[in-house]
């Protein structure tokens, strides 16, 4: 199986300028940071929610609660999964209870991996309200799912892939989209 | 895919690749277990069936806890109160629990083979829960999860396994699971419990235990089981407790990161002294928090099914 990229729809500076957008939009929602939690989707999530805290940071002067989720085990496609699941972990380091959640992950499609992210906040607790960004949107959703601050809406066929490309994983910044052949 | 076969039915059939990624998956497992609500839905609508042959309680509670935190549905069956009491086959119960369309049987029996037995016959996954003195892979992954959590990687490592080795599948599943880590396992307990054979699986045997102790970094203390040969293979349980229980001043002169561990029920002051049951060396109860954390792995993986359909994860 290759994945051939076609091109490029972010550069680093875009990627970044959309972040400090989703930031500000963030801020002016919650009128502020009071209450507010960073949860990134393992794995590009993660680094991104980071970006978005550290946007809000230069903005507002606070530090907003981060953590990391894990939803392998709330799948929904136990007997689909990839030849070795990649399993990592959930970092709750503050109390979702009140909180204001705002849920990141890189690309939203079918929304299954919102779904399965929802069923585990809520088992850490209650929060106020959990509220979504995601950089890219691609749309085809199989679920009613819907995003509350998006990078950027990138119409795509459903043979395209769209790759978050972050320094934590792949050394650059950019998002691409490809075509997968030789399936 | 991280489990190559269907079943789980000892450390032998496992290669070190498969032992260290169900570990992997275990570690995640754990974390679980601190967070409010202790399960995960993974295993919705699947149905696990606990067939116990033979009385069990820590093994069969660690097994129904681990399906419960995977939301699986549980039947739980036990010969006593099963059609085995009235003369029904280990095939035809096996069968009959396959045409209810079961996804996987967890299998405890006295006799070793069982569980490979039922394997080649059903199509749905078989766990061993322990099959006579052969193999008890469970426990044997737990005690090297445990191992690990405290010294690391295990090669090179010292690790005694002292008591009734003859019919310990404690035994088995450990020096197959160790060898293959690379540890150095040596065996230690009376002449009467340690068979000579066992030295073919490349295993040490030594009937001191001083010696057998000396440079020692894990000490698994196996249960004497009282029940099995009562006066049999030693005199009594005090002289068993004055040349091979784990006291005390046994453990003062082990070096100082050695661990005592014990896959329970324990005999207290037969094979191991309260002092040290309840003692800093002891990782019992790592133990058997770890026990749910390994089942939940090998069944979570072992329903994994179809490798390769997902594509690139993206959703």
């Amino acid at each position: 199986m290759n994945f051939t990229e076609k091109a490029v729809i972010m550069n680093a500076s875009e990627m970044n300028r959309a972040i400090k957008r989703m930031a500000h939009e963030i801020i002016e929602a919650n009128k502020g940071v009071e209450n507010l939690a960073l949860l990134g989707v393992q794995r590009r999530g993660v680094p991104l929610a980071r970006m978005l805290g550290d946007a809000i940071k230069s903005v507002e002067g606070t530090e907003v609660p981060q953590g990391s989720l894990d939803i392998t085990f709330y799948r929904d496609d136990l007997s689909t999964l990839g030849p070795t699941p990649q399993v990592s972990s959930t970092e709750m380091p503050f109390d979702v209870n009140e909180k204001i959640i705002i849920l990141v992950d890189d690309v939203l499609y079918t929304g299954r991996t919102v779904r399965a992210a929802l069923d585990v906040i809520m088992d850490w607790g209650r929060p106020e309200a959990i509220r979504l960004a995601v950089l890219v949107d691609r749309g085809h959703r199989e679920l009613p799912i819907r995003p509350d601050f998006v990078g950027k809406n990138v119409p795509t066929s459903l043979r395209e892939i769209i790759k978050v490309k972050v320094m934590d994983f792949d050394e650059k910044e950019e998002v691409v989209v490809g075509e997968v052949d030789g399936k | 895919m991280i489990l190559k076969n269907k079943d789980v039915l000892g450390l032998e059939e496992l290669s070190a690749e498969e032992i260290l990624g169900v570990l992997e998956i275990a570690s995640r497992f754990r974390a679980v277990f601190d967070r409010p609500v202790r399960s995960v839905p993974i295993m919705r609508g699947r149905t696990v069936v606990n067939f116990f042959h033979e009385p069990s309680t820590r093994t069969r509670i660690s097994f129904e806890l681990a399906e419960k935190r995977l939301s699986a549905d549980i039947v739980n069956f036990s010969t006593a109160t099963s059609s085995f009491s009235k003369g029904e086959t280990l095939r035809d119960t096996a069968e009959n629990l396959a045409a209810m369309k079961i996804d996987m049987l967890i299998i405890r029996h006295g006799s070793a083979g069982a569980s490979h037995y039922l394997a080649k016959v059903l199509e749905c996954s078989v766990i061993n829960a322990g099959d006579g003195a052969h193999e008890h892979p469970t426990q044997g992954l737990l005690d090297i999860m445990t191992m690990r959590q405290r010294l690391g990687d295990l090669r090179g490592k010292k690790v005694t396994i002292i008591g009734d080795i003859a019919h310990s599948r404690v035994a088995r599943s450990n020096i197959w699971g160790l060898k293959k880590l690379g540890a150095e396992v040596t065996l230690c307990g009376p002449p009467t419990m340690v068979p000579g054979g066992l030295a073919h699986l490349g295993v040490n045997i030594e009937f001191d235990l001083k010696k057998a102790v000396a440079d020692a970094d894990v000490l698994n203390v196996l249960r004497i089981q009282l029940e099995r040969h009562s006066s049999k293979s030693f005199p009594g349980n005090r002289e068993y407790h004055r040349m091979y229980g784990i006291t005390e001043d046994l453990v003062r002169t082990l070096k100082p990161e050695a661990i005592v561990m014990h896959p329970g029920p324990m005999n207290r002051d037969v094979e191991i002294s309260s002092e040290v049951a309840d003692g800093p060396r002891q990782v019992i109860l790592d133990q058997v928090a770890n026990g749910v954390a390994v089942r939940m792995a090998l069944i979570y993986l072992l329903s994994g099914g179809d490798p390769g359909a997902l594509g690139v994860g993206q959703d």
